[in-house]
């Protein structure tokens, strides 16, 4: 077999060397009723054979980049420049271990540094981790961040948080003795969540932009929660929007959660992505997760290892900060590769580019009889109000060809009032072209 | 008169009237390592004896330091935050954690005196 | 403490043993790489993308617009190119050379993995597609958890968990969830004192206290200690299987029993199934969850510390409360399911914001295929005898806290250093001199200065005879009384030892621009 290096000889000889009669003999330990057990499992294949089968199965999806494709939801459709998917695919990245040996790690435990900087760089907050699992994962850190810190076990979420950072949260609280005080998604209108805090409150959790794609400045809702003693965790699923809006740290964050999908790694029908975790610098020991730190050699040169890792559970076991192990690695790579292109420049019109393509397929999809435009402020996703349930609609466009946009009913099934609500996500991707079939399309399945 | 006590998890008070100054010993800085992280309660704090009351956190280990005795806390070493070190360099004088007013003197009687300490760190090892 | 200045290289300076002797400080092929931010500060023009002009200058973001500068560096293609290919070249991986790392199963990332996770098929797909448009990508996920399950012996699998620790918690929320279920509220948790930091670390997340068991001297857990601790309140117990001595629990049938009896669970770490793959299932023992490691065993490359994913094998009595999204079989091939309601009444919530880490599993299912049942099998073995090699050939000059047979891998201690004034750190880090990644040290915690060794089954005899000539051939410098050799290792990387007590006391875990005050609270 192509993976194995050792022959026959080579086994036999290593058994004499080792002194047993057969590789039975080392299994003995096994229970004698359980061992070597009839696996009902097809035999070897070679590449061609893997190939073939699994291109099969691949053949029966629709590439959304083969069509035009206005899918968000947290998701989002970026083009990543070719060097990105070389750089990872070198072995020295892709086959590395995680950074426990720095002095043989210098390239995995830059990258890191790096990409530690430019999350910080593009949330404006002090100090970032090393990534996360995804976004998700990464809010529900934040909340639990945000209880060790205030010592409180409240914490209020915004009803415009993705449904599914939401569901992962309410997970966590099961079973780590929280609450949440969860607000309502409303389409219509403004949520008051300061009214909701009071000194239990750990935190107050928004989304910007939220669910629906609307944007604020919650630099007044920062206040009151500083006020109250709660800290305040901004939520961005789409890491593009940073390159154009105001960010969380100029609006007076605590915690920022962050999915980094969006740069570097592609759709992936829902992962490996990438969570970006960032915090201010006086909460730094609190972060979860691993953290890259500068410092010297024995010869005095700069090098980088893992630093504070004592809050992880390898050390600390059952007190440790979350039971997180890994980061998120290769994606956070990628990730640091994508925006060391961009660079400050490009980043800044890639985010131009996404909005004004946006605003541009929001007026004219909002100008088909029936359609509105729920979303008045908004990054390069919003959300339209057709005349009928969105669902089928979305369902009748994929047969003829368009990935419409996501109905809100796919993520808030309990919400029958929302059901007519179609998120619709434009990014650099779209072209004239697929925003004019997507509007034919559309305005004929009404 | 100043009487120093030891607890088995390595914490050490000195008994300076009715205030204890409580800290970790040599032996526990010594298995610590170099220590990068103290985490000390605030004046004010009460705990009752073998509450955890800070952390102290070395690149390769963090371990709770109980409270001794039971008490209100009077004062924290602030000097740890820049120089952590100290508990190693210094770990009964200028590496101490926090003061104690001690509210019940008998809980010292549960404690190890110096000598019986020295024995029992040297089982340990 | 001063960093270089942007382009200087490595240390200037006549003399030391960090002096080049060059002028640019660099090494031949080993350049010193500054920071992206001190490459590309200062020229705004630069981008290594062409980006047209936005189609309209119109906005509806009101006053929302970002000022002022992010501080994102500014560079070309071909500059970004070198930079990161220079850091990669800074690494050691398992393309470069064998990982004797106990516990994490280094093998060899299959490249046809790659190529198929990158199918546009599978990888340009959005997770929220219309069911219609992505069928293909459901049926992998059903193919896949088939695999597994015939590979375990388990009825049903929750294929959602990013990573082994994310897998250990699903498995304990679904204990959790089941106890909830039949109203029998629990508080306790067994683990052996030989586990991993993640278990306990795991339990406690879940809201349960951790009792430590010890092992015997082989590091197994024994069943009458386990009896005897078990009782109305214990949950579960958690069992690494091999264990982390590298040695197969084997009492563990005979725990199961009592375990059920008592009316708990056995959660079965799966860190090293490679050990028994084809070989025994999971099932068979009596486990009812395990989460597998597909970043481990099934060969799915760890990028430098992730994305990994840890799916998690369950029993019928855990089934139906794994997370959600479920693949269900219906007349019409597997679908999602992705709300709590038909055979998923009971499901837990979401434990990530998509379906899971589908690039793995396209890889995991690549290599599954690739080998065949009958080769997994080959696979286990194949690992099994090279620990044992390796236990076999180091005995003499190390020392072994108990005699072989070993499973996938083999355990020393720090005996063999008595006297010599060498560390475990301090041999490991000579032994990155010799061009191997040190193996595991002082991990398990039950054998002082462990040093655990798993060379896996991608290693050839040949790679195995070098790395145990070194390792013997340092073994014996050590006892030779070269205590200095080892003190300075290792000598011969980009960088040397690196001062780990400065990075923690005064983290500084970004870059910020030497003229401006950094942005502390």
């Amino acid at each position: 077999m192509r993976y194995l290096p050792l022959t026959d000889a080579d086994r036999r000889g290593m058994l004499a060397a080792i002194g047993a009669a057969g590789i039975d003999d080392l299994f003995a330990d096994l229970p004698a009723e359980s061992a070597a057990p009839e696996l009902d499992l097809p035999g070897p294949k070679g590449e061609m054979e893997v190939e073939r089968a699994l291109g099969a199965l691949a053949a029966r999806n629709l590439p959304a980049g083969s069509v035009p494709s206005f899918l968000g939801a947290g998701a989002y459709r970026h083009h990543i420049p070719a060097s990105v998917d070389h750089l990872i695919q070198r072995g020295e990245f892709l086959t590395a271990y995680t950074p426990y040996q720095p002095e043989i790690a210098q390239g995995t435990l830059q990258v890191l540094f790096e990409f530690q900087t430019m999350v910080a760089q593009v949330t404006a907050m002090g100090v970032a981790n090393a990534s996360m699992y995804d976004g998700a994962t990464a809010c529900v850190e934040a909340v639990m961040m945000a209880n060790r810190v205030t010592r409180r076990r409240k914490a209020v979420l915004s009803g415009g948080l993705h449904p599914h950072y939401r569901a992962v949260a309410e997970t966590h609280a099961r079973f780590n003795d929280f609450d949440l005080d969860r607000a309502d998604l409303d389409p219509a209108a403004d949520e008051d969540l300061a009214a909701r805090l009071d000194d239990e409150t750990a935190c107050v959790v928004v989304q910007n932009p939220d669910f629906l794609g609307r944007i604020r400045d919650f630099s007044a809702l920062a206040d009151a929660c500083h006020d109250k003693g709660a800290l305040l965790v901004v939520v961005v699923t789409e890491t593009v929007s940073l390159g154009l809006l105001k960010p969380p740290g100029e609006m007076g964050a605590d915690i920022v959660a962050a999915e980094g999908q969006s740069l570097g790694n592609g759709l992936g029908f829902g992962g490996p992505y990438v969570g970006l975790f960032a915090t201010r610098d006086r909460y730094t020991r609190q972060m979860p997760g691993r953290l890259c730190g500068q410092t010297v050699d024995v010869d005095g040169k700069r090098g980088f290892v893992l630093t504070l890792a004592t809050r992880e559970q390898h050390i600390r076991r059952e007190k440790a900060t979350s039971n997180i192990c890994t980061n998120s690695g290769l994606c956070a790579l990628a990730f640091t590769i994508h925006l060391s292109l961009l660079g400050e420049a490009g980043f800044r019109r890639l985010a131009r580019i996404n909005h004004a393509n946006a605003v541009r397929l929001a007026d004219r999809l909002a100008a088909i009889p029936g359609v509105g435009l729920v979303t008045d402020r908004f990054f390069n996703e919003f959300t339209l109000r057709l005349p009928v349930p969105a669902a089928p609609v979305i369902d009748a466009l994929a047969e003829e060809g368009v990935l419409g946009g996501v109905p809100v009913s796919r993520l808030c099934p309990d919400r029958p009032d929302l059901a007519d609500l179609l998120l619709v996500a434009a990014t650099e991707t779209n072209t004239e072209d697929d925003m004019a079939r997507f509007a034919t399309a559309l305005e004929a399945s009404l | 008169m100043t009487v120093t006590k030891y607890t088995e998890d390595h914490e050490y008070i000195r008994v300076e009237g009715d205030v204890g100054v409580v800290g970790i010993s040599d032996y526990a800085q010594g298995q610590l390592g170099d220590v990068v992280f103290v985490e000390l309660p605030d004046p004010g704090a009460e705990y009752a004896q073998g509450d955890e009351a800070a952390v102290v956190e070395s690149v390769k280990a963090a371990s709770e330091v109980y409270a001794p005795v039971g008490g209100e806390v009077t004062e924290a070493n602030d000097a740890l935050a820049e120089s952590p070190g100290l508990v190693n360099s210094d770990p009964t004088g200028e590496g101490w954690f926090f003061k104690l007013r001690i509210a019940d003197p008998k809980d010292l009687d549960q404690l190890m005196s110096a000598e019986d300490y020295k024995d029992y760190v040297k089982d340990l090892d | 403490m001063n960093a270089p200045e942007p382009g200087a290289g490595g240390s200037e300076g006549a003399g030391g043993s960090g002096g080049a002797g060059t002028i640019s400080g660099n090494r031949g092929l080993d350049i010193d790489e500054p920071l992206l931010f001190e490459r590309g500060a200062g020229e705004r023009d630069r981008c290594g993308v062409d980006l047209p002009e936005p189609a309209t200058d119109a906005t509806r973001i009101g006053d929302l617009a970002r000022g002022g500068d992010i501080g994102l560096p500014a560079l070309s293609e071909p500059e970004v190119l070198r930079h990161f290919t220079r850091l990669s070249q800074k690494n050691y991986a398992i393309d470069t050379g064998l990982f004797p790392l106990g516990s994490c199963t280094m093998k060899h990332n299959p490249r046809l993995n790659e190529k198929l996770a990158r199918l546009p098929g599978f990888a340009d797909i959005h997770p929220l597609q219309p069911a219609a448009t992505v069928g293909g990508a459901v049926a992998l996920m059903d193919l896949l958890a088939d695999w597994l399950t015939a590979l375990t012996g388990m009825p049903a699998v929750a294929l959602s968990p990013a990573a082994g620790a994310h897998g250990e918690l699903c498995g304990m929320m679904a204990i959790r969830a089941a106890l909830e279920d039949r109203g029998d509220v629990r508080k306790r948790v067994l683990i052996p004192e030989s586990a991993h930091g993640t278990n306990p670390a795991t339990a406690a997340a879940c809201g349960y206290a951790v009792e430590s068991i010890p092992g015997d001297s082989r590091g197994r857990t024994s069943a009458a200690d386990v009896r005897a601790r078990l009782g109305e309140d214990v949950a579960a117990i958690m069992l690494t299987n091999p264990n982390t001595c590298g040695i197969f629990e084997s009492e563990i049938v005979q725990i199961a029993e009592a375990v059920h009896a008592a009316g708990a669970f056995l959660y079965c770490d799966g860190a090293n199934f490679n050990a028994i793959l084809g070989r025994a299932r999971p099932a068979e023992l009596g486990v009812d969850c395990m989460h597998i490691n597909l970043h481990k065993t099934f060969s799915t490359p760890h990028g430098g510390g992730g994305p990994g994913a840890g799916p998690v094998v369950l029993s019928d009595a855990l089934a139906p409360f794994a997370p959600l999204p479920w693949v269900v079989r219906g007349k019409d091939g597997p679908r999602l399911v992705e709300t709590a309601e038909g055979p998923a009444a009971k499901a837990l919530g979401r434990l990530k914001g998509f379906h899971g880490q589908m690039g793995m599993w396209v890889r995991a299912l690549a290599y599954m295929m690739s080998y065949g049942g009958s080769g997994l099998r080959q696979v286990a073995e194949d690992a099994v005898l090279n620990a044992n090699y390796v236990l076999a050939m180091l005995a003499e000059d190390l020392s072994a806290p108990f005699a072989g047979p070993c499973m996938h891998e083999a355990l020393f201690d720090d005996r063999f250093l008595d006297g010599t004034g060498v560390t475990t750190l301090d041999f490991a880090k000579a032994l990155i001199d010799e061009g191997y990644h040190p193996m595991t040290m002082y991990f398990p915690l039950v054998v002082p200065g462990a040093l655990l060794i798993e060379p896996t089954e991608t290693e050839s005899r040949e790679s195995l005879d070098a790395f145990i000539a070194s390792v013997r051939g340092l073994a014996r410098r050590a006892k030779a009384g070269e205590v200095a050799y080892f003190r300075g290792a290792p000598r011969h990387t980009p960088r040397r030892r690196l001062d780990e007590t400065a990075a923690a006391r005064k983290p500084v875990l970004r870059w910020t621009p030497p003229e401006v005050p950094s942005a502390a609270e």
